[in-house]
């Protein structure tokens, strides 16, 4: 495998709409040359549309692409150094496996194919297939035909197009990691649009999650992770606890809130909204960083914590880890996830518990978003 | 029992085989027939065995002109036909214009219609137009009852073809010409086959609209018709027996073809 310099992608002012409606607001995005680049979302929020503008299979209604520096805007599909992997692939039926992969070469007028078609299929292990027909392989196999067909014409950047979706659980898991290694071998730009959380996480440098055509925030998934900007990431990108509490001092490195009666800090540096003493924040909290304890050890949580008193209402056992649901008063429902390491049986629904955590790990949002957003579309694939 | 049971297991095969012999005993009487020696006219009662006819299939007069004809007519109202369907078909699958319900509708018309109505409105069209019957009036008559089954089969093989493969097309390079040629075209083959065969066969033993619309040319359905008023000579046996022969032998051989492509 040749090692081919991948390009950046940079899209400036760009958008799409359809009559009235806007599939995507005016975007800035630059997707750095030899990164793995994801777009996340929930279906319908313009990622899709925003990867056909890159490829050029729609017109964008304003604003430019641009690759390696080179405005590319009016260039048709076909002349772009830009590849894309289907979503469902989009195999030619009438093709076998060979001739599937050698397309992009046979119609840039290659002619001598035969090399360079059998490295991309060792590549992808589909060897002894090259006779068949797509119908003819596993959704597995018929996915690694669509990226060898891609990759083969060394494309400055690689679009992937939800190219996991219709795989079950494990083999998408594999390719995951797949799709990871290829990217790392030949070093190609990728820009992968998904709605699956876990999927954009565990492969992408960098994620923009997508929202009603606009991008909500975007950075590397452990930043987005722990510092979301928005209720939208913070519920779409695994879960969160977010908790209405008034500011009663803002000013110095802490702030001080209350919820319910408890007194909880908030770091000030991760308070993403304009705090004023007597308004309202959003405390977050990760389900994973909250300890339970039985409120019979109260006494013995450290000083300094943030701590809230509750009743467990359900507990489910999943193994690794045990998710509980409790109920407190004044902050609503949590989640909290504990590791089975030493598990307390006194914690089990009815008791009393007092959930506590570092207060560095709390997260600060605006309390005038919709708490629930992003909420429902992110519980189908976690 | 056994013999119900036995009945039972095998119903599905006994009903098949009985289809297919209801379906080709008559074809089996035609090729018995053509190596009839008839005494007198009328080839409808066994003689005696003689393969007379094989040896001089033109030996009636004017037959075979009429099968050449008929021949003719059916390949370029078969290509006519295809190319123009083809691109009806396209132009309905594929865009949408104000007039694209009517059309839809109304390429339907030419198989809901009485073919006998058809065929004299046609005749009086033609008429009316001061066009002389023969060739010209049969071969355009023909290429507009089978528009209408082109476009079915084409339309339904276009509409179902996922757009994505020719935007995966675009994306691998090939300009909108190449996408056409090497993409959708071989995808929207079966039907325009479909179609195509069709057409030759609807063409070629069309006998009302023809005999509407021919004037003094004689095709080879309207020399059957013609010569079984005055007796029915061995050599239209032969005739029907070879196009039953020739029609087998390509279906044997397209799917031997296919079959051994797969296997490879």
């Amino acid at each position: 495998m040749t090692q081919t310099s991948g390009g950046d992608v940079r899209l400036s002012g760009i958008s799409k709409t359809y009559g009235s409606f806007t599939a995507v607001h005016p975007l800035d995005l630059t997707v750095p040359a030899g990164s793995f680049f994801a777009l996340l979302g929930a279906s319908g929020c313009g990622k899709t549309t925003t990867l056909r503008m890159i490829a050029g299979l729609e017109d964008p209604s304003a604003g430019t692409v641009e690759l390696d520096g080179r405005d590319i805007t009016a260039l048709p599909p076909y002349k772009r150094p830009v590849n894309t992997v289907f979503q469902n692939y989009a195999l030619f039926p009438h093709l076998d496996i060979f001739e599937n992969i050698a397309f992009g070469l046979r119609r840039r007028g290659i002619k001598t194919v035969k090399k360079q078609v059998e490295e991309m299929l060792d590549l992808v292990e589909l060897g002894p297939m090259a006779r068949r027909k797509p119908t003819q392989l596993s959704g597995g196999q018929q996915q690694r035909v669509a990226v060898a067909r891609a990759l083969i014409n060394h494309p400055q950047v690689l679009l992937l197009d939800e190219p996991l979706g219709a795989l079950d659980l494990k083999l998408r898991r594999q390719m995951q990691l797949e799709l990871k290694r290829i990217q790392t071998e030949v070093g190609i730009t990728f820009v992968h649009v998904t709605h699956d959380q876990e999927e954009a996480m565990t492969m992408a440098d960098t994620v923009a999650v997508m929202n009603g055509g606009r991008v909500e925030q975007l950075g590397a998934p452990a930043d987005l992770y722990e510092n979301p900007g928005t209720t939208f990431v913070a519920n779409f990108l695994g879960t969160s606890n977010l908790i209405e509490a008034e500011v009663v001092t803002a000013g110095g490195d802490d702030l001080l809130l209350t919820a319910g009666g408890s007194k909880l800090r908030l770091p000030a540096g991760r308070c993403r909204a304009t705090a004023r003493t007597g308004g309202t924040v959003l405390a977050g909290v990760r389900p994973e960083k909250i300890s339970l304890a039985h409120a019979g050890d109260a006494g013995t949580i450290a000083d300094g914590r943030n701590r809230l008193t509750g009743r467990i209402a359900h507990a489910g056992f999943l193994g690794v880890s045990t998710q509980y649901v409790v109920e407190t008063p004044g902050a609503g429902r949590l989640a909290v996830y504990e590791q089975n390491v030493e598990r307390d049986a006194r914690l089990a629904p009815g008791a009393e518990v007092v959930l506590h955590w570092n207060p560095a790990h709390t997260f600060g949002l605006d309390a005038s978003q919709d708490i629930g957003a992003g909420a429902d579309t992110g519980e189908e694939t976690a | 029992m056994a013999v119900l049971r036995w009945l039972r297991r095998h119903l599905v095969v006994l009903a098949g085989l009985g289809t297919l012999g209801y379906l080709i005993l008559p074809n089996l009487v035609v090729l018995v027939f053509s190596f009839n020696k008839p005494n007198g006219r009328f080839n409808y009662a066994w003689q005696r065995f003689s393969a007379d006819a094989w040896a001089d299939p033109c030996g009636v007069a004017d037959l075979c002109g009429s099968l050449g004809l008929s021949l003719r007519i059916a390949l370029w109202a078969t290509a006519g036909a295809t190319v123009l369907g083809t691109m009806i078909a396209f132009a309905l699958a594929r865009y949408r214009f104000r007039a694209r319900p009517a059309v839809n509708t109304l390429i339907f018309l030419p198989m809901a219609m009485p073919e006998v109505v058809m065929a004299a409105s046609l005749a009086t069209l033609f008429l009316n137009m001061g066009i002389r019957f023969g060739f010209w009036t049969i071969l355009i008559a023909h290429i507009m009852f089978c528009l209408s089954f082109v476009v079915t089969a084409v339309k339904a093989r276009v509409m179902s073809m996922d757009p994505r493969l020719e935007q995966a097309a675009q994306d691998l390079y090939a300009s909108p010409a190449q996408t056409f040629l090497r993409v959708t075209l071989p995808i929207a083959a079966p039907g325009i086959a479909a179609g195509a065969l069709l057409s030759f066969a609807l063409s070629f033993d069309d006998f009302i609209i023809t005999n509407f619309n021919a004037g003094s040319t004689v095709t080879f359905p309207m020399f059957v018709w013609g010569s079984a008023q005055r007796g029915t000579p061995v050599q239209i046996n032969v005739i029907g027996t070879a196009m039953f022969l020739i029609a087998v032998l390509c279906v044997l051989g397209g799917q031997l073809l296919s079959g051994r492509r797969k296997r490879s």
